[in-house]
């Protein structure tokens, strides 16, 4: 057994945290969070400089031959900053479905520009009624000539407005429901008949509904079997929950030290609020749900790579950790700042929000306990 | 014992309920069914209607314009208030220093200051809490010295609700840090529009525009507005706390919040093919809940029934302020979870009353996110719940 990281692991995790701590402060990431973008472009070119947007592909595609682990890092460290960049949609959910199915031709075209800096990527995933159901699916792919024609509505697409390209998940086949008919296209983010309508989210980042109407692609758009990729989806739908799950870990650690130096320093009653043993405690279970939540995000980024059914059980275990205590630490933390927590102007609150969005992506406490007590 | 109400009662609750269907405006209720934001002259315009009926202080004496009602008619009014989709009522006039009014100032006071909270032509605010004085409020450092017949104070106050609406606003001040901190605390009435008063925004985590500070720099305020005696004013503040059992639950707006999420839960798809509503984990969360909800009611019913034979609560009701914002709080968890990924899209301007674009996912996710970040604060304002804790510890338990 070896929980230590490499050389090389250990130079990329003080190099984001230096980052972090430099270069991401909290005002900095709240001016990020309201440009237009809702992120800065300088940043992501650095992110490509430092070889971070690179990290977890191989060698042959172009990467850094990194894995699990490194994602885990960089994840980690930019929960600390709640980074706004698109790191998760362009490199874990995007970038990682093509580098383990794209073709040769769909990886030599889109890993590098990925790499580089060059391409963001988004995924479009969920549906408006399918919940956190990844093979509810009514949009459609019909075959037409050489290549497809695919439309529908993906719901809460994360870095749509800004992606080169994006993934969409449609029915080739099959019912709404069913596991065989599903497929996924790489489709032009400016492709004649996609459209979308960009916001902002309750955590700083931004998402589209995106409609396709009647979008023509070639047969090279499709990304792996046709009819056969709903196995792809539940793979990197779980790639990014283990990476989510590793920004949380992050997030919580910055709210509970937050909390841990204010009950240190407010005075009530003549003394620090921390001398009350009732918060002494609460600030302990903070402290143990962090410690949970930390243990269970390590145990599902070394379990990811593993086969299907222990990779979904190890993901779906985490989650549920981190759903709870994400919810715990981000509601104590407020509590325990008092009036100071409610507000925009602390620093608590996006953290909080944001970690409360966590526990919706991808599912949810309930759906990943529901999906591991079922398994 | 009987759970029935008697006739009069069912006949009362019958005039309650067509009262405010008929009398509720539309263009208001649209707003609270909706969660956009209430405005000022919303809030006032119900406040006048209630009025016009003689129902807007159904806990004042009727020499006041108190409606004379029995503990049952208060509670059959404010349990049909809070089933309705219509605002809070703003409790700082009228719940607040009203009474504190009637009971402790004098007969200008009254007669200046009691007409003019029944037709809602002041706004109040309460100026309690200061940046160093939240829990500890005894410790508050505002300064209120005595020069000829003015006082002019100096500090500043914090978390102020509303108090950008504000007209007046009632104020604990120090006039004595010779003596022990509660002794040298008085109550005193502060004109908004003073010189010297600056309102700030505070913008809260679902970036609501509700809370405030108020400084106040060398503002001269007249000494006759001084509640009572000089350096009781903690005597009024406790008492003012103590006043305001009823309805401090909220079970009436909770129990219809829970039914909003069964609506929302029958539209919101399962996933497999069916309603949430089908799901068992989420109808065992909501039941808990409910569950919940119906043990806080029966606790209120039997304060009621005490408080009807002459025993006034005292501690327990702290019990009410815990379970009640608890329940609030998971009112609104629940109704997050029930949206689903369409809690996440967030369009400020959505909550105004004046947009009419298509809501990002359904209309009512929209709010989901934003109220239940707002509504963190319940278990902070109003003696937070661990403060009602130690009180319960203290007082009923007498640990
Ligand atoms: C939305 C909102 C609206 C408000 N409106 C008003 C208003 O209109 N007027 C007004 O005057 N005030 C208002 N308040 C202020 C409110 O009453 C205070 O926030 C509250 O009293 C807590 O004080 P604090 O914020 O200073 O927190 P602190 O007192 O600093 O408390 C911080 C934490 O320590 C805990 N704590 C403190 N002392 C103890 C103890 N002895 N034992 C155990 N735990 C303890 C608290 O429970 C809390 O969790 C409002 C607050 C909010 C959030």
């Amino acid at each position: 057994m070896d929980f230590n990281f490499t050389s090389e692991q250990q130079l990329l995790q003080e190099s984001v945290e230096r980052f972090i701590q430099d270069e991401y402060d909290f005002d900095t990431r709240r001016k990020l969070a309201g440009s237009d973008d809702g992120f800065s472009r300088d940043n992501w070119a650095k992110f490509a400089e430092l070889g971070w947007l690179g990290v977890s592909f191989s060698e042959d595609d172009g990467g850094f031959g990194g894995g699990p682990v490194d994602t885990m890092i960089v994840m980690e460290a930019f929960g600390k900053g709640l980074v706004t960049e698109p790191y998760l949609p362009t490199v874990v959910l995007a970038g990682g479905l093509v580098s383990r199915h794209g073709s040769d031709a769909q990886k030599a075209d889109i890993i590098p520009r990925i790499v580089e800096g060059e391409l963001m990527m988004a995924f479009a995933f969920a549906e408006p009624h399918g919940r956190f159901n990844l093979a509810d699916l009514h949009t459609t792919a019909t075959a037409d000539g050489g290549g497809y024609v695919i439309s529908g509505h993906k719901a809460v697409v994360y870095g749509a407005a800004c992606a080169g390209k994006i993934i969409v998940s449609a029915r080739t086949g099959g019912d709404v429901r069913d596991s065989d008919g599903v497929s996924l296209f790489i489709v032009d983010g400016d492709a004649d008949g996609l459209s979308r309508r960009d916001y902002r989210t309750v955590d700083g980042l931004r998402a589209s509904e995106v409609t396709l109407d009647n979008v023509r692609v070639g047969a090279d758009a499709v990304l792996g079997p046709v009819g056969g990729a709903l196995p792809l989806i539940e793979e990197a739908i779980d790639y990014g929950t283990v990476a989510v799950c590793a920004e949380a870990v992050g997030a919580m650690k910055v709210l509970h030290d937050a909390t841990h130096e204010y009950l240190k320093t407010r005075q009530q009653f003549g003394q620090p609020i921390g001398k009350f043993q009732v918060l002494q405690h609460r600030m302990v279970d903070m402290f143990i749900n962090y410690e949970e939540a930390k243990s269970m995000a390590l145990m599902a980024t070394l379990r990811v790579d593993d086969e299907p059914a222990v990779r979904a059980q190890a993901v779906s275990a985490a989650k549920v950790q981190i759903g709870k205590s994400g919810r715990f630490v981000g509601q104590e933390s407020v509590q325990l700042h008092g009036g100071m927590g409610m507000t925009d102007e602390l620093n608590v609150g996006s953290y909080f929000k944001r970690l409360t969005m966590i526990e919706v992506l991808f599912g949810n406490t309930d759906y990943h306990l529901n999906k591991y007590a079922a398994a | 014992m009987d759970l029935a109400f008697t006739a009069e009662e069912r006949a009362f609750q019958e005039d309650v309920r067509s009262f405010i269907r008929d009398n509720l405006p539309d263009d208001i209720r649209h707003k609270v069914e909706t969660g956009k934001t209430v405005e000022k002259d919303d809030y006032v315009r119900w406040q006048r209607i209630l009025n016009g009926r003689g129902w807007l202080v159904p806990n004042w004496p009727t020499e006041y314009g108190g409606p004379g009602w029995t503990a049952a008619q208060k509670y059959i009014f404010a349990t049909e208030l809070g089933a309705s989709p219509s605002p809070r009522l703003i409790p700082f006039g009228t719940s607040m220093v009203g009474p504190v009014i009637y009971t402790f100032g004098n007969a200008e006071q009254k007669a200046h200051y009691l007409p003019r909270i029944l037709s809602s032509e002041d706004w109040w605010c309460q100026g309690y809490s200061e940046p160093g004085a939240g829990s500890d409020l005894a410790s508050l450092k505002t300064r209120a010295v005595r020069d000829g017949d003015h006082y002019v104070v100096n500090g500043s106050k914090t978390w102020t609700t509303l108090a950008q609406y504000a007209d007046m606003m009632f104020c604990l001040v120090r006039t004595d840090s010779e003596v022990k901190p509660q002794q040298g605390i008085s109550f005193i009435l502060i004109d908004m529009n003073s010189p010297g008063i600056d309102v700030r925004p505070i913008v809260t985590i679902d970036g609501g525009r509700e809370i405030n500070t108020v400084f106040l720099d060398d503002v001269r305020v007249p000494a006759e507005n001084l509640i009572g005696e000089e350096g009781k004013g903690w005597t009024y503040a406790k008492f003012l706390l103590g006043h305001e059992r009823m309805n401090i639950a909220g079970v009436p707006t909770s129990k219809r919040k829970i039914a909003d999420i069964k609506d929302i839960a029958r539209a919101e798809a399962d996933g497999a093919g069916g309603a949430l509503m089908d799901d068992m984990t989420f109808r065992r969360k909501l039941a808990e809940t409910e569950i919940k909800l119906q043990a806080l009611e029966y606790a209120e019913l039997r304060m009621l029934a005490a408080e009807s034979a002459g025993k006034a609560p005292g501690a327990e009701a702290s019990l009410l302020k815990i379970r009640g914002t608890e329940v609030q709080q998971a009112i609104t968890e629940l109704t997050m979870e029930a949206v689903g990924y369409y809690a996440n899209p967030y369009v400020a301007e959505s909550f105004q009353a004046g947009w009419n674009e298509d809501p990002i996912g359904p209309a009512y996710a929209g709010p989901a996110a934003p109220v239940y970040f707002n509504w963190r604060k319940s278990s902070i304002y109003g003696g937070s719940n661990e403060i009602q804790r130690n009180i319960i510890a203290k007082m009923v338990l007498g640990l």
